[in-house]
């Protein structure tokens, strides 16, 4: 969060957003900062996620390049989703890659059957997955504590075995959905046999980028990401609204106690299932734009490492915090993309500049860390914050924060201050 | 007719009688104190006034309408409101957010989804919130955490949070127990102010005789499950069935 | 009437495996309170415990004979295990075969040991933190022990044979009286459902006959209350979870035969071990054996071709379904008490 405020700061001079009521769309001060800073960080992404030049030896940390980018932000939206359920209620679900995946199978229905448009697709996936969780979350959430985290992990491994087998008609089995030039899509013509179809938005196709070569530096724009984008920042903006919402409150009261809730007067499980649902349809629209991104599904994207996946995500960043989840995201999946991509040659580059018996070694050391093995530095991490860091990355980034500027003032500030400031932000 | 009507109610677990024929009946505007040793089912009682137990028999009534078969929340929505033995308070939230969640839930109901509009902007809660904090002059604390108060506090909150509902009876579960006796004696205190300055009932299930007879205008002896008398303080404290009752835990304690 | 005594048989050498990870699983819930998602790598380090101890057994140096010669003419160099060297060839041969059996011997020690060093290094820390936290670091330490492994082993199952003596099978249907053939059961199967019943039947004796699983087990009830006594129930504990942990372990050894060991194996039986505790009831333990044998028998009635071709798909989902239902109906599981992860 400390790179954030700086940046942050760079851009507050022209709104100055009023302290009081109404800034950006009815947000406080601190929150419509955030979501314009959210806002500019998925504009410009192309260029800050690309900041070595192209052939350099750096390059290979690029991540700018459409696919990742798209990845980053809907898997951002899939854990801002889940971060609802969970930050708010506590309600730990280790099944919500099933709401991922129905929303894919839902999505690209709509491609096959209806018109190649992605708006369509994306409001089915939507609509499909609430429902789904609307029955899912109305038996699970009979249970609390780990009973219900039992029970959403059993319901996502049978809708995925059943996505395997005997669904296999509508899922496609192991081979999973793919769009074909022969599909009967009612409301569009039809397409020239042997043509691949490609999603679009009023014809313009996900696919499509704009290059921008600038010296030896390469940006991308894509309109599957900017579309993706769109997305994300919509449902980062519903969530800031939920998060200061007195329906918010009462989530974060149901996580705190239960018993006093009941006491007064308010009953806690339609507040948790309308969080559950919210969250499944969060999962949902995760699900529709992967597939209005790649047009294919599998049942894979159910498995409970997946539904693990996310939780990882979520409390990596910081859980119940605004920012924590779409960090988290973006964490790990740089680390899938790119930090597994780091081999022993590329190693070796590295530590090239020391005498030769250092170098062997600071290779043998990092190695099993990097490439093929960097599922154990996600591990690891994910160890250390839980144990250190229960608020996840963005803790981590305040309590630097608050020594920085400790620093900086010499003395110190005042002792309430940074607790203000942590609860304004989560 | 009182406001809370108990009659003949009976409950059972397995083979224990926990309550047989319990008929009491709490008057409108008073301080009426349940006592009785240990185990003589002062908690299960009070668990069936607030729909945490079912009772096996009888009914249970309040203003007129049968609570049996309720949900506690319903109940609580009737007007009833119930004070813990240990505080039972929102312990990750704010203290003026502790608040909110009561006024919200006078305003609006068992559940609705008020998404729109940030909670702190809800002129009308926030208002009822604090006053009710400066009335309970814990307004200086309204942004500490619930849960890193004192003990005190977090009892006078918890009042605070119940009160702030407005309800028509006050149930109170052994409030005192455990406290100090400085505590015990604020918390006599705020009861008091709260009867003096306020149209409402209370039922005060106690162990500590020096907070019952101080409060209550009516005690009920509870013993074995089931009522033994039914009297002013006065007349209770020489009453030889309740000296018998409480055979090794003199009144004095 | 044969096709059922099949998979009651089949259900059992499954059913033992769920059985004897939820049993360390409920040790482990039940007395230090913690939900342990990390249950299923002990499982995996117990299979790879064989592993190691079968490549360590037959680890060789090189000789060149003399008596032969490769095709080139040369003398022939031939691979001894150095085993040959200390007990001839013979017996070395024998052991060798036998590695997996034997095996337990190295798995006891250092299963308990890890098991120790896991309570000592990281659960402890984590009793009074809410479950959540719990399943959360623990999944996080299962991630790390299951990557080292794939780092030292590599991503494939290695095959690990049962000795040779156990290869063949049972003829069951024969025995019984039915037509040859009809039953066939192999034999490391019905062992490996002998030694899990022993298991169980030792660890149940441990905490009913002897002073600390007396003292386990009130711990079990009641934490509180024995802290007051004066007794250091944290250190008794500490042995508890190596026990779980050497349980868990010796569950792995066994099972190399019946299913090659991989690196993700553990957390595959993780989850079911896990569904299996809740359906038994958490903090139960004959709750949590009772669930491991049923589900894995009512798994392989599931899988029997006359029911798949009427619900086509029901033996991947009949576990999941079971649990649905037992906890929609039964809130405590089968045998659980009251208020056990209730918060």
């Amino acid at each position: 969060m400390t790179d954030q405020t700086s940046n942050a700061g760079a851009v507050r001079p022209k709104p100055a957003a009023p302290a009081e009521k109404t800034g950006l769309f009815g947000l406080r001060g601190k929150d419509a900062s955030l979501l314009v800073f959210v806002a500019l960080l998925t504009l410009l992404a192309p260029f800050i996620l690309n900041p070595f030049p192209t052939g350099s030896a750096m390059a290979q940390f690029n991540a700018g390049y459409p696919d990742l980018m798209q990845r980053f932000v809907i898997f951002g939206i899939f854990a801002i989703g889940f971060n609802i359920l969970f930050g708010l209620t506590g309600y730990l679900s280790f099944g919500h890659a099933a709401f991922l995946g129905v929303g894919s199978y839902a999505g690209i229905w709509s491609m096959k059957l209806l018109t190649l448009n992605v708006i369509p697709s994306i409001v089915v996936s939507v609509i499909v997955a609430g429902l789904f969780s609307l029955i899912v979350g109305w038996i699970s959430l009979r249970r609390s504590g780990i009973y219900f985290s039992i029970l959403t992990l059993a319901f996502a491994m049978m809708s995925y075995a059943l996505a395997y087998s005997v669904l296999t008609p509508i899922t496609g089995g192991e081979t999973g959905l793919q769009l074909q030039y022969f599909d009967p899509r009612i409301l569009d013509g039809e397409l020239a046999a042997g043509t691949t179809p490609r999603a679009n938005l009023f014809g313009l196709e996900m696919g499509t980028s704009y290059e921008l070569r600038f010296g030896s530096w390469l940006f991308t724009f894509n309109a599957g990401y900017y579309i993706a984008a769109a997305c994300m920042l919509a449902a980062f903006y519903l969530a800031i609204r939920i998060f200061r919402s007195p329906f918010g409150m009462m989530l974060r009261a149901v996580k705190s106690n239960q018993q006093r809730l009941n006491y007064t007067g308010i009953s806690p499980k339609p507040y948790t299932l309308a969080a559950f649902v919210i969250s499944g349809m969060y999962a949902g629209l995760a699900g529709g734009l992967l597939v209005a991104m790649d047009t294919q599904v599998g049942a894979e994207r159910m498995f409970w490492t997946a539904s693990g996946e996310v939780v990882l995500m979520t409390i990596l960043g910081g859980a119940g915090t605004l920012i924590g989840p779409v960090l988290g995201a973006g964490f790990i999946k740089y680390m899938e993309n790119i930090v597994s991509t780091i081999n022993k040659s590329t190693l070796e580059g590295w530590f090239a500049f020391m005498p030769d018996g250092l170098a062997d070694f600071f290779v043998t050391i990092v190695y099993p860390f990097v490439g093929k093995g960097w599922h154990l530095t996600l591990g690891l991490l994910f160890m250390a914050v839980v144990i250190f860091l229960p608020g996840g990355l963005v803790q981590g980034g305040q309590k630097i924060a608050t020594v920085l500027r400790r620093d900086r003032k010499g003395s110190g500030l005042e002792p309430g201050a940074a607790a203000k400031r942590k609860q304004a932000e989560d | 007719m009182g406001i809370l009507e108990v009659k003949n109610v009976g409950k059972r677990f397995g083979g224990l009688k926990a309550l047989s024929d319990v008929n009491l009946s709490v008057k409108e505007g008073s301080v009426h104190a349940i006592i009785g040793p240990n185990g003589a089912g002062k908690s299960t009682l009070l668990n069936c006034l607030v729909g945490k137990l079912i009772p096996d028999t009888g009914s249970v009534s309040f203003e007129g309408q049968s609570v049996l078969g309720r949900k506690p929340h319903e109940i609580n929505q009737m007007g009833i409101s119930r004070v813990f033995q240990t505080p039972e308070i929102f312990g990750d939230l704010t203290v003026m957010e502790n608040m909110m969640i009561p006024c919200l839930a006078k305003r609006d109901g068992a559940f609705s989804i008020s998404a729109y509009g940030a909670m702190m902007d809800d002129r009308e809660i926030v208002e009822r919130a604090e006053h009710m904090l400066e009335d309970m002059r814990m307004i200086d604390k309204r942004h500490m955490h619930a849960a890193s108060m004192s003990r005190g506090d977090k009892r006078r909150l918890e009042i605070a949070m119940c009160l702030a509902q407005e309800p028509r009876l006050l149930l109170l579960d052994e409030p005192t127990a455990g406290m100090a006796r400085a505590d015990t004696n604020n918390t006599i205190d705020l009861l008091k102010e709260i009867k003096s300055t306020r149209p409402i009932t209370i039922c005060i299930i106690e162990h500590d005789m020096h907070v019952v007879f101080s409060l209550a205008e009516r005690i009920t002896v509870l013993a074995q499950g089931t009522p033994l008398v039914e009297d002013t303080p006065d007349r209770i404290k020489g009453h030889p069935k309740v000296r018998e009752a409480y055979l090794g835990e003199s009144s004095g304690h | 009437m044969e096709a059922i005594i099949l998979q009651i048989l089949n259900g059992l050498d499954k059913g033992s495996a769920y059985a004897l990870i939820a049993l360390g699983l409920t040790l482990i819930f039940g007395t230090l309170g913690v939900v342990n998602f990390a249950h299923g790598a002990l499982f995996m380090l117990g299979a790879f415990c064989a592993v190691t101890f079968s490549r360590l057994i037959q680890m060789s140096h090189t000789v060149v004979d003399e008596t032969r010669t490769d095709f080139l003419g040369n003398p022939l160099q031939v691979d001894v295990p150095y085993i040959y060297d200390f007990f001839g060839q013979a017996a070395g041969d024998v052991l060798i075969d036998w590695a997996v059996p034997l095996s337990i011997l190295m798995a006891i020690p250092v299963m308990i040991l890890i098991g120790v060093i896991m309570e000592r290094g990281l659960i402890r820390h984590f009793y009074k933190r809410p479950h959540a936290d719990q399943i959360l670091v623990t999944f996080g330490l299962a991630i790390v022990l299951q990557e080292v492994i794939k780092y030292f082993y590599g991503a494939n199952p290695i095959p690990t044979p049962a000795p040779d003596a156990f290869l063949g099978s049972f003829d069951f249907g024969l025995m019984l009286g039915f037509d040859a053939g009809g039953i066939v059961y192999p034999y490391w199967r019905l062992i490996y459902f002998l030694f899990a019943a022993v298991i169980i039947a030792g660890v149940f004796a441990f905490l009913q006959f002897t002073t600390f699983g007396m003292v386990v087990r009130a711990g079990m009830a009641d934490r509180e209350t024995v802290t007051l006594l004066g007794i250091d129930i944290d250190k008794r504990f500490t042995i508890m979870f190596g026990i779980a942990a050497a349980v868990a372990g010796l569950a792995g050894v066994m099972y190399t035969p019946i299913n090659s060991p991989n690196y993700h194996m553990g957390m595959d039986f993780l989850v079911l071990s896990f569904v299996v505790v809740v359906v038994g009831g958490m903090g139960s333990l004959p709750g949590a054996v009772l669930a491991g044998f049923l589900l894995g028998i009512i798994e392989a009635f599931a899988s029997m071709a006359e029911v798949l071709a009427i619900l086509p798909g029901i033996n991947q989902i009949i576990i999941y379904l079971v649990a649905i239902v037992v906890l929609l109906t039964r809130p405590r599981g089968l045998m659980g008490r009251k208020g056990v992860m209730e918060e």
